[in-house]
């Protein structure tokens, strides 16, 4: 059986490559997928934690349902904003993007 | 089975996490997007299966069915329709040492927390046999008593998501 | 799957370490399932020609052997020696990959279909799910065809597919929700073994007729082909593949449309049941592949019958009319069900075909008022469009009628 200590180390990798993707990326796509890839580990932890610490309670999933539910709304309003942006702006680089009035 | 000292959850556990991290690297480097929309869901699929090994498989095949079914198609659509696409010569804005400095003590951060037990009483190592199947989760999801609650707030949460993104994301007639 | 134990048995007793032997048996199995619809695909291609051929009055192959029997191999032959052209420009990890992953989408499904009571290839405690849950990797080969093809009639394409496809997902998940909460459980091997005394069809048509049309438009089949509609768009997305991937795709869109006749065969018209079934197992997988031959024969029928589709028309009957029924049904039928449970007509034991009559009939009646309400409404739509329509004739009927 694969320890406790091993899922969670997988995790904390993704969460860190997620938060570089979100911090040093140019384009706008990309730090969402950064987004994604952090919240993706969040939820391995959750259900890693569930399945060693307590298997028959079922807040464990539960949670990771909603996680699940809340990244996805989550992407498609972001997907949504940077398509507009570019609609007006032409560009998505994250740069690009620092008045708040056009 | 054991081959060469591992059994075959440590062989199906190496192979889903090279496909996880290998794919969060992709994500990371990549110059062409659409390949680091791949990428992304390759990494999505690596998850997958490390819930399959966690005795979640409902979760597993939800998060196919939205993570790769749905929000990776999405993300391959915005990526052709904001034509950021392919050999991008600037990947990265200009502070991203300062970001791998403080992404690399975040690290060390968070695998000092995970190797030093700091969650007594239960041993990592073992992790019980009884296990609360699929039709528990749908149980707790109606059960007035547990999850009702939040799981019709997410619905409604997921109705305000679409109206937003349809709206935000509507070409307007009037230019 | 009993004879992989004895198998296993077998190796170890010659001498093999178990865990190896173990695994030989289920690679062996693998192998097993997997090649059947590859093989059953080779003869639904001079099937499917034949029966067009039929109904549109000619007779269709009849060179290659004994009543072209032979014409599949002559088309694999055909499509594997022609050159394997990539365009350039092409991002070739991503061309390469996607019709392996479309085969693979289909393959997959095969995983989980119980072929006799015995045999299958795994029981999924989540098999219902895990079908759908294929079906979206699907997508994503179609994707990845149109993308990487770098040509913008394939792109096009690729898209208004995507598009269908995930929006046709909608119903197809939500009338699989109907065996489901009638058998009680998600995994398909229950849902055939609940259905010993009514098949589902006759509880639920409401839910077959909206999985039939689902899978039909999942395919990409009459009348939802603008995907690849061979006399327009110049064959849409997989325009670019040529040789071995073009036959891949090809075969791939057979083995899912008889796959789909199989899941319609295991949800709805009860598997391997037949007399006989448990002793016999092989009778079981001769029901089985009746019954989904029955449904395919259906959607051949259809497809040689019907036209074409356009995609605005295909959207709109998707969200305008399946979804909306799609969701009415669930929510009459599990009220139904509870309001049996209340009142006591549920059948005490599930395989006795009398007592499970009241309650089949209840559940009927349920579909058809469903199905009544959204026909109405759907009927009182087109008497709005109607008169507009006259209305907008009115006066130009008028004037014309004084200038003569």
């Amino acid at each position: 059986m694969v320890p406790l200590w091993m899922y969670l180390a997988v995790a904390a990798a993704l969460f860190c490559l997620g938060t570089y993707t979100v911090l040093s990326r140019r384009n706008a796509v990309a730090v969402l997928m950064g987004i994604e890839l952090m919240l993706n580990a969040v939820n391995l932890n959750l259900v890693a934690f569930w399945r060693f610490q307590s298997p028959l309670n079922m807040a464990g999933q539960a949670f990771t349902a909603f996680v699940l539910v809340v990244a996805a709304a989550e992407a498609a309003v972001g997907l949504a904003i940077i398509i507009s942006m570019y609609r007006s702006r032409r560009s998505v680089t994250v740069d690009d993007v620092d008045m708040l009035r056009w | 089975m054991v081959v060469g000292g591992l059994t075959p959850q440590a062989i199906a556990f190496g192979f889903f996490t090279i496909l996880t991290l290998g794919g969060a690297f992709g994500v990371v480097l990549n110059k062409n997007l659409v390949r680091g929309a791949v990428w992304l869901i390759v990494s999505l699929f690596g998850i997958a299966g490390m819930f399959v090994l966690l005795s979640a498989p409902f979760l597993a095949a939800v998060q196919v069915m939205v993570y790769i079914g749905a929000i990776g198609i999405l993300f391959t659509f915005a990526v052709m329709l904001t034509r950021s696409m392919t050999n991008m010569r600037q990947r990265f804005t200009t502070q991203w040492w300062s970001a791998l400095i403080v992404v690399g003590l975040l690290f060390v951060f968070l695998m000092s927390g995970v190797i030093v037990p700091v969650w007594g009483g239960i041993s990592p190592e073992q992790a019980g046999d009884v296990v609360a199947t699929t039709t528990d989760l749908g149980v707790a999801l109606v059960d007035g008593n547990q999850f009702v609650l939040p799981f019709e707030v997410a619905s409604l949460l997921l109705t305000a998501a679409i109206i937003g993104a349809i709206v935000i994301a509507r070409q307007h007639e009037e230019e | 799957m009993d004879c992989i134990n004895q198998l296993a048995q077998c190796l170890n007793q010659g001498g093999m370490d178990s865990g190896l032997a173990q695994f030989i048996s289920i690679f062996l199995g693998v192998v097993l399932v997997a090649t059947f619809p590859l093989l059953v695909t080779i003869l639904l291609i001079w099937v499917e020609r034949k029966f067009a051929a039929r109904i549109q009055d000619r007779i269709g192959p009849n060179r290659v052997g004994p009543f072209g029997l032979l014409q599949p191999i002559a088309d694999v032959v055909k499509l594997l020696s022609k050159e394997n052209i990539t365009p350039a420009g092409a991002d070739k990890p991503i061309y390469n990959l996607a019709p392996p992953f479309m085969v693979a989408a289909v393959l997959l499904v095969w995983a989980v279909i119980p072929l006799t009571p015995y045999h299958f290839g795994v029981d999924l405690e989540i098999g219902a799910l895990y079908v759908i849950t294929v079906a979206s990797i699907g997508t994503l080969a179609v994707m990845m065809a149109g993308w990487a093809s770098n040509n913008k009639y394939a792109l096009l394409g690729a898209f208004r597919v995507v598009a269908q496809l995930i929006s046709y997902e909608v119903p197809l998940a939500m009338a699989v929700l109907i065996p489901v909460m009638l058998a009680g459980s998600m995994s398909l091997q229950d849902i055939v073994k609940a259905q010993y005394g009514m098949w589902f069809v006759f509880a639920a048509p409401l839910s077959a007729i909206l999985f039939f049309i689902s899978s039909q438009a999942e395919t990409g089949r009459a009348p939802f082909d603008l995907l690849e509609a061979e006399s327009e768009l110049v064959a849409g997305f997989n325009i670019e593949y040529s040789g071995m991937k073009f036959a891949m795709f090809f075969a791939g869109e057979f083995m899912h449309v008889f796959t789909n006749g199989v899941l319609m065969a295991v949800l709805f018209t009860g598997g391997w049941i037949g007399p006989f079934a448990e002793q016999a197992p092989l009778l079981g997988l001769i029901y089985l592949l009746g019954k989904a031959s029955v449904w395919y024969m259906i959607s051949l029928w259809v497809r040689n019958s019907v036209p074409r589709l356009r995609i605005d028309q295909m959207m709109d009957f998707n969200w305008k009319f399946l979804v909306p029924m799609s969701i009415l049904n669930v929510l009459v039928i599990a009220f139904l069900l509870q309001v049996i449970k209340q009142v006591g007509l549920t059948p005490i034991d599930p395989n006795n075909f009398i007592q499970n009559l009241p309650q089949t009939v209840v559940l009927l009646l349920g579909n058809v008022f469903v199905g009544y309400i959204m026909l109405s409404w759907v009927r009182s739509k087109g008497r709005q469009a109607r008169a507009a329509d006259e209305a907008k004739k009115m006066p130009a009927a008028a004037v014309h009628a004084v200038g003569d």
